[in-house]
Formats: C-alpha cells, structure tokens, sequence
C-alpha cells in the first residue's frame, strides 16, 4: 500500500509533469488532490502569431532575394518555436497540469504537423479546450481544422478524384484502429469528406462543387451520407470507445494493458457519451491505478522529462531555442510529430545515445557542461519552413559544441533539504517514482559532494536527476 | 535464432560465458570476421537522380531542364545513353573497374513528397498507407541479435540514432567518434551505476531496461574503442564530415569489430534553389570518399567483404522549377559498390521520361526487393520476417 504522499507523487507523475517544491508542501491530502485535478480552471489560448502576420511573411517569401537578416528575424516571430515555447511554458507553470498533459496525450493521438504557424496554432487551441471535455466535438472540430484537412491531404479530396488519406486515418488512427471497418468502407467515407477544405485565412470551407452527393453505403448503411454523418455512425461503435479508452488507459497507466479494466473503462466511456472528464476521474480515483504494477511503469517522453526537470528546479535559457534543442536531440519536438500516427512512446524512446544523453542531461544543464552533441538535420518541407528552420540549424550547429547557458534557481529545493540529515535518501523519496537498487544508493552516496550542506544538494539532486531510474514515472 | 546465427552472433558461446567482456568480444570476432558486411549512405534531402545519372541522349530530358540539365560533353559516360554528373570521377573509376552496380528508377507505390514521411517509409520499410515505430535494421537486429550483450552489430557514425536502426527489441548504436563515447562512458557516475547487477526482468520491467540498455553501452563502447585501436588507415581521406565518417567506417571494418551494417547520413540534397553547384559539391563529396574507401578497403584484404549502397528518400520532379532547382518527385536510382557484385554497371532501364505520372517518374523496381536481397542474400538472415512479406529478390548480388 502506497502512502497518501506516495499516491500523491503518483498521481502528479501521470495527471500532471511532476511536483513542485511547492506542491510537496502545499499538497497532502490525496483525495482532495484528485477533486482539484478537475476543478474547471479557466482557459486561455496561446497566441505566437497572428493571421496577418503569417500572411505578410508569406508574401515577403515570394520577394526574398537573399536572406536579409531583418526579414528572417521577423519570420522567427511567425514561428512554430514559439508556439512550441508558450505551449511548454504552460506544462511547466499551468495550475491546470491535467489539461496539459491531457492535451500532450491528444496531440500523440491526433498527430499533425502543419507548414502554417497559424494554422498549429489553431490546431493546439483545439486540443488543449477540449482536452478533458466532449470526445465527440473534440473529434469534430479536428477533423475540419485546417491544419488536419492539409496534413491528410483533404484539399485534394474531390468529387471526381476523391484522396482517401483523410478517411483512413480517422477511422485507422482516430477512431476505431484496424479491422473494425473495411477498405469500401475508406472509400465511401472519403467520398463523404468530398469537398472539406478551408480558405486561405484558416477557416474551415465546404466546397459544394467539390462534393460528392451521391449514394454511399458506410457500414451496412446506405444515403447520401456527410463527412459528419460518417464521424456519427463511427462514434456510434463501440469499438470507437474501446480504442481511445485503450489509448488513454497506456498513456496514463500502464503500456502493458490489463484487458478487463479497460473493457470497463470503455463501457463507461461508451454510456457517458464519450464524456474524458468523468473517463479520467475514474481511473485516477481507482485503487488499481495505484497499484505496485502501475508505479514507474512508464519511461518518461522527453517532454515529460524536462517539464519535470524544470518543474522541480525553476530553469530559464538565455535563448529559447535551447528547449527546441533539447526537444529535437532527444527526440519529440512538440508540434512536430515524427507522423499522423504520432510517437510511438514506450522504449522507443530509449537508444545507447538518448539513455546517454539523458543521463547527462541534468549536468549540462545544471553544471553547463558541453553539450557535446548534434541532433540530426530535418529538411524542412516548404520555403517558409526552410527559413525557420535555417536559423533553428544555425542554432544546433552553433550550440552543438557549446553550452545551454541556462540559469536554475536552487532556493527552493536548498531550504527544503536544509534541515535532513541523510539528503540523498530524502531527495530520493521526493523526486524518484521508485526507490532505486541499493547499489544504484550507494553510487549516489559515493558521488555525492558533501563539502557543504548547499553543495550536497546540489550535488545529491543532480546525481538523482541523471538515474536511469529518473526517466521512470 | 537458429542455432548457426547463435554462434555467428555470441562465438563459442558456452565457453565465453566464463571469459571477461573484452575478451568476449574479442572471440566473437573470430567467429564473425568471415562474415559480409553492409554499408549504407543515405542521401539526406532527397538527391536528383536524374541529374545524378544523366541520360545525354534524350530530349525529353533537356526540354524539362533548359536551364539545369548536364550537358552531353560534360556528363561521364557510363553507356551510349547514360552518364554520371561531372562531379562524380570517384564513381566512375569504380564503374570502370566493374565494382559498381547502378539500379535505376527505385521506389514504392504511392509515393509520399514529403522529407519526413518518405525517409519513414524507407527506414521502416512500410506501405505508404502503413506506420511502422521500427526500422528494417533495427528488425535485422531483433531477429539476428534478440540477446546480445552488446549491440553493436548495427552501428550509426552520428551523434543520435535513426529510426531505421531501431528494432522492436534491440537497438543500433550510435557514434560518432569511438574515444569520445568511451570518454562519456568512463565517467565514475555513468560507470560504475552501468557496473550493478541488475535485478528484474528486462523484457518486463523498465528500470531493468534501462539498466541492460546502459550495461550495454558502457560495455560497447568500451569494445569499439579497444578494439578499433587495432587499425588506423592510412589513406587519405577527404576533410570533410563525411569523409570522416568513412575514415571511421573503414578502421571499424579492418580492425575486426563486429558489425555487420554500417549507416551514415550524407546531405541535404533538397535543392530547390541553384542546384548544380550544390549538388555537384554533395555528390563530389559522395564519390571522392566512397571511392577512397573502397580502394582502402580493398588493399586491407577486405574487398570481398564489403557492399555499400547508395539511396535517397526520393528523387526530384523530372520539370526543373524557376529557381533553377527541381522539387520533390518519387523514383530514384541505388548505387551499388563492392567485389562482389554479381552483375556490375547498370542493372536495368533508366526511367521513361515520356511516360509520367503527373510529372513524374513512376518508379519500376520496389526498394523492399534490394532490402529483401540484401538481407537474403548478403547478410543471409530471414528477410521475411524482417519485411513481413515475401518480395522476390533481384540478382546483382
């Protein structure tokens, strides 16, 4: 049986990116924790760039000569990066720790990358309001946001020469997962998406022209079907709830599934109407889910990693490019999704070179040492990204050998610690899902600098954050 | 695994069980050295094939490309028809000595124009409509290696890891300078936490996983770099990263590490802007080192060991655009090198410039049949379950 602090600890590792020094003093009740996880906390959407600004860039592309400075610089304001900044701030600060991590998991799930800062920026509102909401609207309103009708191709989806990208992947990857529908039933749905598309300033458009108006039979059912009707009738199948109850219950659990909790898990989806709050108050409320199994199953995505990181130990760079660093060589850059079916997560994430890497992550950071290492180049896929993305590898290059320069505040976490008597045990109990392996304890100890009581912190902290057993939540 | 691949892939595997980790490999070795060894560059970005190999006789191709096309005089002759971009003297000499094997107009169905998700159909072997989280070399490994103590069978010269080289259960390695891995690899932390015995069963429980991943690591790197002490070439290699890369390559061949593939990256090649002075930079670069390499390779006794190839996510559109580029197309040619080619020069017909799919190179070799070929017939491993389908295997090896 854990420990009301350990359930607590437990819980923030999964609903949220981790505690704060803060939330160790402040949170202690554990069932009053799990209430407040789904408080309705006000939303606020994050703004990089607006419209016009994205056209304007777009039209000084066309003229661009030669890279002038002064023009790329102004694109770098247009830039996915800073999105991908703002939304990671959120994870690190937001008081609404559910909602982030709830809209992470939807961004794994409904996986897209889109050429227009824009348009991303639509698709992250998307995702992050109606991330603990409606599983209906939430599928809806992401089906025919236009970074999602680009990225699968929806704009080619015509009466005369119909693309099935869109329709597979809502029904393969979305919704129902293969073999619960058939390739005529791919065909039919593409030719009811016929005609969805979106105008130049981002606003989702039904091309009348376009559509295909005739007869389509979709799954034993026949008539002149909409692409809304199809996302009905999948939504109707059981089979819709079982696959994102699934979904949800690996992300947040456990990777190894236990098949009756999550047909029960499915069923009450399924009967709540597809309601995630009431999914996720259940499995966080369970007595399951805090199970020994359950207790650092996972290995922590790199977002996870350095969320928690920065969630512990207050850390700011002097450029903001040093996170997209962090995030492209270890793996999972936000807004960039490897492809629609996301990151594979689990120990895909974990190579010699990114547990290496990992391992050193916290030096680096916290004693800037030499980063020592190069992530791979990205070709970028269009001209405007091209830009970007020159100053991004401009970046990488620059800094490959070089130094993060990044600034840690260590007050918080030295006043807690000042008083103990055996630091590394108790920085263990506090940051570390699982108790490491004795030996793993004592090669802690022996590194540890104990010339004075801030150094041993300092010291012991660093040591535990660079454990292989830290990359577990 | 069977049990020849056991003993190719761990040696006298009982008696190694008492010996110490070095040694261990050491004696892995013997028992590996007889065997082929892979090398594969991948043109990152997309290279131009038709730019690459130039057919000089075709108008079609000089109408597409007024401003860009190589012209006849310059274009080394390979045939009557085609010939290589000028840049590509290194190739050429390979070509003329018979150790080069050129297959044109490779892809798959329904090609994908995107960087991204192209280069993910050919480091995972997938349809087009498929998503695969494993590469083809990492699945070489799972079946070849399912529990070696060290991963080092399929290495990466780089600093992070490709999805190709990333298996369902073992994973390639990646590095890009032997005595620096060994370096991280030393310190006291990393090292003696990489020393403790692990408890828990790895293919269930995580932190064991790690723990094994890091044994592993520290163990390999320890290997490679001891090991790769053995030889230091002596051939000049250009100073570029990529010859670099090669030099490394060569000196892990020859010095008897266990590896038997070989990646490395070369780019990027996504010229959409002034392209021939780019490209001609990229692919100089691609056959002065190649052919340094083969010819090192060579007078170390270990030509017959060796096949390289050559390939890239996608070829370009047959049109030349209005920046004097070209942009991203679909089929692309392979290039084949080594001793032991079965058919050298050029293994089928260029690409049929008068018959497009809008504007495009429909491609008429599938790159899961060299795949399926290499890993039959070169590495000698079950293909099938590899690619998880049987495709028939081409003959020039």
């Amino acid at each position: 049986m854990l420990s009301e602090n350990e359930k607590i600890k437990h819980l923030y590792n999964r609903a949220g990116f981790g505690m704060t020094v803060n939330d160790w003093k402040t949170k202690t009740n554990f069932q009053q924790e799990v209430d407040k996880l789904f408080q309705q906390k006000s939303y606020q959407s994050l703004q990089a760039v607006t419209l016009e600004e994205v056209q304007e860039a777009k039209d000084k592309m066309k003229t661009l000569a030669k890279e002038d400075v002064k023009d790329l610089k102004q694109l770098m304001k247009a830039n996915v990066f800073e999105l991908n900044n703002l939304w990671l701030n959120e994870m690190v600060h937001s008081e609404a720790q559910l909602q982030e991590k709830m809209a992470l998991f939807w961004h794994g799930h409904f996986a897209c990358r889109s050429v227009n800062p824009y348009y991303d920026q639509q698709y992250l509102d998307i995702i992050r309001k109606n991330a603990l909401g409606d599983f209906k609207i939430l599928l809806k309103e992401i089906s025919f946001t236009p970074a999602m009708l680009q990225f699968l191709n929806n704009q080619q989806n015509k009466k005369d020469h119909p693309n099935e990208n869109f329709a597979r992947e809502v029904m393969e990857l979305f919704t129902l997962g293969r073999g619960n529908y058939t390739e005529q039933d791919v065909k039919e749905a593409a030719r009811a998406f016929t005609g969805y598309g979106f105008d130049k300033t981002g606003i989702f458009k039904f091309r009348t022209q376009q559509h295909d108006y005739g007869m389509k039979n979709f799954q034993g059912k026949s008539g002149d079907f909409s692409g809304e009707d199809i996302l009905q009738f999948i939504l109707e199948k059981k089979e819709c709830a079982y696959f994102i109850t699934k979904k949800i219950y690996s992300f947040f659990v456990n990777d190894l599934v236990d098949e009756n909790i999550v047909q029960q898990l499915s069923i009450q989806f399924y009967q709540s109407n597809y309601d995630i709050k009431s999914l996720m108050k259940t499995i966080f409320s369970s007595t399951w889910f805090y199970d020994a199994k359950n207790i650092a199953a996972k290995i922590k995505s790199p977002v996870e990693l350095i969320t928690g990181m920065f969630r512990l130990i207050p850390t700011s760079f002097e450029k903001d490019e040093s996170k997209i660093f962090l995030q492209r060589t270890l793996g999972q850059v936000l807004l960039n999704p490897p492809n629609v079916a996301g990151w594979p997560g689990g120990r895909s994430w974990i190579d010699s070179s990114s547990l290496l890497f990992r391992m050193r992550l916290p030096q680096i950071i916290y004693y800037d040492k030499e980063l020592d290492i190069e992530p791979k180049e990205e070709t970028p896929e269009t001209k405007m990204q091209m830009q970007q993305m020159q100053l991004a590898d401009g970046f990488v290059k620059k800094f490959a050998s070089k130094k993060l320069a990044a600034t840690s505040d260590w007050s918080e976490i030295t006043t807690y610690f000042s008083t103990g008597s055996e630091t590394v045990n108790e920085i263990i109990s506090m940051v570390l899902a699982n108790k490491p392996a004795a030996a793993a304890i004592k090669t802690l100890k022996f590194n540890t600098d104990t010339s004075n009581k801030e150094k041993e912190i300092k010291s012991a902290m660093i040591h535990v954050l660079s454990l292989p057993d830290y990359q577990l939540c | 695994m069977n049990r020849r691949n056991f003993i190719q892939t761990t040696g006298l595997a009982s008696a190694s069980l008492m010996l110490p980790k070095f040694l261990k490999a050491q004696e892995k070795n013997a028992a590996i050295n007889s065997d082929k060894i892979l090398v594969i560059v991948q043109l990152t970005g997309g290279n131009d094939g038709l730019n690459t190999v130039v057919p000089f006789e075709n108008d079609l191709y000089y109408n597409a490309r007024p401003n860009i096309a190589i012209q006849k005089k310059e274009a080394l002759k390979l045939t009557n028809q085609l010939g290589l971009n000028p840049a590509m003297i290194g190739f050429r000499n390979l070509f003329d000595e018979g150790k080069m094997c050129l297959i044109n107009n490779v892809g798959y169905p329904d090609p994908d124009r995107s960087h991204f998700r192209s280069m993910d159909i050919w480091h995972t072997a997938s349809n087009s409509n498929e998503y695969k989280s494993s590469g083809w070399l990492g699945r070489y490994l799972d079946e070849q290696c399912g529990d070696c103590d060290q991963p080092t069978q399929v290495l990466e010269i780089d600093d992070t890891l490709s999805l190709a080289l990333k298996g369902n259960n073992v994973k390639g390695l990646a590095l890009k300078d032997a005595k620096r891995l060994y370096g991280t690899t030393i310190d006291p932390f990393i090292h003696q936490l990489s020393k403790q015995p692990v408890s828990g069963d790895h293919h269930h429980d995580n932190a064991a996983y790690l723990y094994k991943t890091l044994a592993e690591t520290v163990s390999s790197a320890d290997y490679i770099y001891k090991t790769s002490k053995i030889f230091q070439s002596t051939a000049t290699y250009p100073n570029h990263q990529f010859g670099k890369s090669m030099k490394t390559i060569s000196e892990f061949i020859i010095s008897g590490i266990n590896t038997k593939v070989y990646y490395v990256s070369l780019g990027s090649f996504d010229t959409h802007f002034n392209q021939q002075k780019r490209q001609g930079v990229l692919l100089q670069q691609l056959s002065e080192t190649v052919e340094v390499f083969m010819n090192d390779i060579k007078k170390n006794g270990k030509a017959d060991d060796v096949l390289l190839m050559t390939f890239s996510e996608f070829g370009r559109r047959v049109q030349e655009n209005a920046s004097n580029g070209t942009d991203h197309g679909t089929a692309n040619q392979i290039f084949l090198f080594g001793n032991s080619l079965k058919k050298n020069g050029i293994y089928n017909a260029a690409p049929n410039l008068s018959d497009l799919d809008d504007g495009d190179l429909k491609h008429s070799v599938d790159f899961k049949n060299v795949y399926a070929t290499l890993l039959k017939k070169w590495l000698n491993t079950d293909e099938q379950k590899i690619l998880g389908n049987k495709f028939s295997y081409l003959d020039f090896i």
